[in-house]
């Protein structure tokens, strides 16, 4: 095993990535101005901006959805139950005597099994509640002839949305702050910036690099 | 040489000023006035006529049906059997919360019938042809008018001095051959003569019709106003055959047709007749305001408040406190300073105490155009709040939308055995039971039940009540439309609305409780991590 520096966010992944945050945080924020959480803009605006940003979302996730069933990288997203507890160990206790990490990133999995599961209840569950819900609120004058009671319809659909942004709120909260868990803040956001990162490849790895892929290979130091 | 700030100042005032003038000058033109027949060469119209009906006759001499066509109209027979709740309605029937009603008043208030000389409420209006009143839709010399307590009649010479006409104005005596030369399509002269001072005054009853509308600013009325479409009231009140649409007890609360087939139709005076049921633009914005046709009557948004333009509208009007007099003398107080600076009563003995407002929210209800009317001879409960007029619908049925009133508040006398509205004898100069001569509500109310063929127990009292008039002039420019906030808001228009679901106006909701402890939780567990790694003093994981 040899640390190497790799490319291991390829650059839709990194643009992906920082788009989808632009959006959610921006969507939030008109979002709960919205729901009268706030009252930082006026209502009208705040519609035609939530509207426009959320299918500005809409159509990257339809483009990420794209990319990761073509290149494959949808499986870096299925969890794995292996592992996953010594993470959550390490989160509730170990950091706090000064443990060591217990996931190294390796090649073919960015992610630790506990990110993994997260992420994975995060494109499973939540975003397809706000997805579907988002897309039921703003088309409710096409389906609400067709169903019995469209006030008890809207009104649950409304409140889905809103619970699963508060979830994404959450999610956003916890992520950004375990940034700063184990390696480190700087060494934590810097890849998904540049798109290189330090782990361990396999002898074999390490030679099918830098024969077919050897751009994604910084120079050993 | 640039010129003086001053100087640029001066000419753009008195640019705004020639613009301004130019826009309050003389009432905008009728339509129509392409006619083919110029009625000042008519030889009939050519002569000294002697009253109104003499007129009339001229008149119906060739047009041989429109005598027939008026006389089946509600303008002429206020009558009204509501093709749904099957009332009789009409203002030969109801009792309203203002001057209360017709019946016992008779040559007062049938002084604004479309006809002459109906006298008698008991009676039907008088069927004679010549009964019918054409000037007083068709005058274009602008100086016919009627006699403010003669039954339809105008004012001619000799007047008698103190005579008063509909508007309240000091009478003149009208030319009846110059008006009858110079007929032509009604103007909103014409309709507002009556229209604006229903309740006995400038915009009393309304709210939404006021003399403003003569002349109306861009701001007060986008349709009205010469600067905007310049329409006149039957611009948008089409009429066939002398009947007009546009009805206060079955209205059109909603218009599924549009416009129709290109060419098709003009036969309501809907909004969506004209701008059709999705009239906003295709953006995204507009998308969303076309979303809300479905719940929303167009007057909704379009017409922030009524009584826009400087004539208030009477608001509350408590006839109890009526009777009161100094030195036995009647008394008035002018309590309520309108924005023209004009005085408006707030205490006459004659007719109790009054509040006025101008520029008025209105209240909103689901609507489904239909209004049922508390007449003489239904049982109310005194103990509430008794509704004179009630307006039906619900979000599901259909035909609903949310629609703007004007709720009028007072207190009105009624049967304290029976239960029943009162109505009340109140004009009546020479009578000695009229209340507004003898101020003796027992007296006036035994002589208005009896005029009005009801059954009078002897014993009254004062109720509460509310009236409910649907607004739907003074409508604004887009720009001054409601903003999404006036009810997508906490405290916004729509609150206690049932069947409502308003994104904005309830951020406590379960969703949005759970919502924020989720995210508190979170910020809990973050602070509560990070403490403990300060308090451990290590930083983990740091390879």
């Amino acid at each position: 095993m040899t640390k190497r520096c790799v490319k291991v966010y390829p650059r839709f992944e990194r643009l992906w990535h920082w788009s989808q945050a632009a959006l959610i945080f921006f969507l939030l924020f008109t979002g709960l101005g919205l729901n009268g959480a706030h009252g930082a803009l006026p209502f009208g605006p705040a519609v035609m901006l939530h509207t426009t940003a959320a299918l500005a979302l809409l159509a990257l996730w339809v483009f990420a959805t794209f990319w990761l069933f073509t290149t494959g990288t949808w499986r870096q997203f299925i969890p794995k139950i292996e592992g996953t507890f010594a993470v959550a160990r390490f989160y509730a206790w170990g950091v706090f005597k000064g443990e060591k990490h217990p996931y190294e990133k390796i090649f073919w999995r960015k992610h630790n099994p506990l990110q993994a599961a997260t992420y994975f209840a995060l494109k499973w569950a939540v975003f397809p509640t706000i997805w579907i819900s988002g897309i039921a609120y703003l088309t409710y004058n096409i389906w609400s002839g067709s169903v019995d009671q469209p006030v008890t319809w809207i009104t649950v659909i409304a409140n889905l949305h809103l619970l699963a942004a508060y979830v994404i709120a959450g999610f956003v909260i916890v992520h950004v702050y375990l940034l700063t868990v184990g390696h480190g803040f700087r060494s934590h956001v810097a890849p998904m910036i540049t798109g290189y990162d330090t782990i361990d490849l396999t002898p074999e790895q390490e030679a099918y690099l830098e024969t077919n892929e050897p751009g994604r290979l910084k120079p050993a130091d | 040489m640039p010129l003086p700030t001053q100087t640029i100042l001066g000419l753009l005032a008195l640019t705004l000023w020639a613009v301004g003038a130019t826009a309050q000058g003389a009432p905008p033109e009728i339509p129509g006035r392409d006619s083919t027949a110029d009625h000042s060469k008519f030889e009939i119209l050519k002569q000294e006529f002697d009253s109104g009906p003499e007129v009339t006759k001229a008149c119906i001499s060739c047009h041989t049906e429109a005598d027939d066509q008026v006389m089946h109209s509600i303008h002429f027979n206020w009558n009204f059997e509501h093709p749904e709740t099957g009332q009789q309605l009409g203002k030969r029937n109801v009792i309203n919360a203002f001057c209360g009603s017709v019946a016992g008043n008779e040559p007062r208030c049938t002084s604004c019938h479309a006809g002459y000389g109906w006298e008698d409420m008991s009676q039907p209006p008088p069927q004679q042809s010549t009964a019918v009143d054409c000037l007083v839709c068709h005058d274009r010399s602008g100086q016919y008018a009627k006699s403010a307590t003669d039954a339809g009649h105008p004012p001619l010479d000799p007047v008698k001095p103190g005579t008063t006409t509909i508007t309240g104005a000091e009478a003149w005596a009208v030319d009846l051959s110059q008006a009858a030369q110079s007929v032509g399509m009604p103007g909103r002269e014409n309709c507002g003569s009556c229209h604006f001072y229903g309740g006995g005054g400038d915009n009393v009853k309304h709210g939404d019709l006021s003399s403003v509308l003569y002349d109306p600013p861009r701001e007060v009325d986008v349709h009205m106003s010469a600067e905007g479409e310049n329409f006149t009231c039957a611009t948008c009140h089409v009429t066939d055959r002398h009947q007009w649409d546009g009805s206060r007890y079955a209205t059109h609360a909603s218009d599924e047709m549009g416009t129709g087939k290109p060419g098709a139709r003009r036969d309501v005076a809907t909004c969506q007749s004209c701008h059709d049921n999705d009239p906003h633009e295709a953006t995204i914005k507009g998308i969303k305001l076309n979303d809300h046709t479905d719940v929303l009557a167009c007057q909704t948004c379009h017409i922030p408040e009524f009584a826009r333009g400087g004539v208030a509208t009477k608001t509350w009007w408590d006839w109890s406190t009526a009777g009161k007099l100094k030195d036995g003398n009647p008394y008035h107080e002018d309590g309520f300073t309108q924005s023209d600076g004009q005085q408006l009563h707030t205490y006459l003995s004659t007719k109790g105490d009054f509040e006025w407002a101008e520029n008025v929210a209105p209240i909103y209800a689901w609507f489904d155009g239909q209004v049922e009317y508390t007449t003489g001879n239904v049982t109310i409960d005194p103990e509430k709040v008794v509704e004179v007029n009630k307006v039906s619908g619900a979000r599901d049925d259909g035909r609903s939308r949310i629609w703007p009133f004007k709720r009028m508040e007072g207190r009105q006398a009624y049967d304290k055995t029976l239960n029943h509205l009162a109505y009340t004898h109140v004009w009546g100069p020479t009578t000695d039971t009229a209340f507004w001569t003898n101020f003796d509500w027992s007296k006036a109310i035994e002589a208005g039940m009896k005029a009005a063929g009801q059954e009078y127990s002897g014993e009254y009292g004062f109720v509460d009540t509310h009236m409910y008039w649907p607004i739907t002039h003074m409508v604004a420019p887009a720009e001054q439309a409601l903003d999404c906030e006036s009810c997508h808001a906490t405290d916004g228009r729509m609150v206690g609305l049932a069947g409502v679901f308003l994104p904005g106006s309830n951020p406590n909701g379960w969703a949005g409780l759970l919502g924020r402890l989720i995210v508190l939780a979170a910020l809990a567990g973050v602070a509560l991590h990070i403490l403990l790694r300060v308090i451990s003093g290590k930083k983990g994981g740091t390879s």
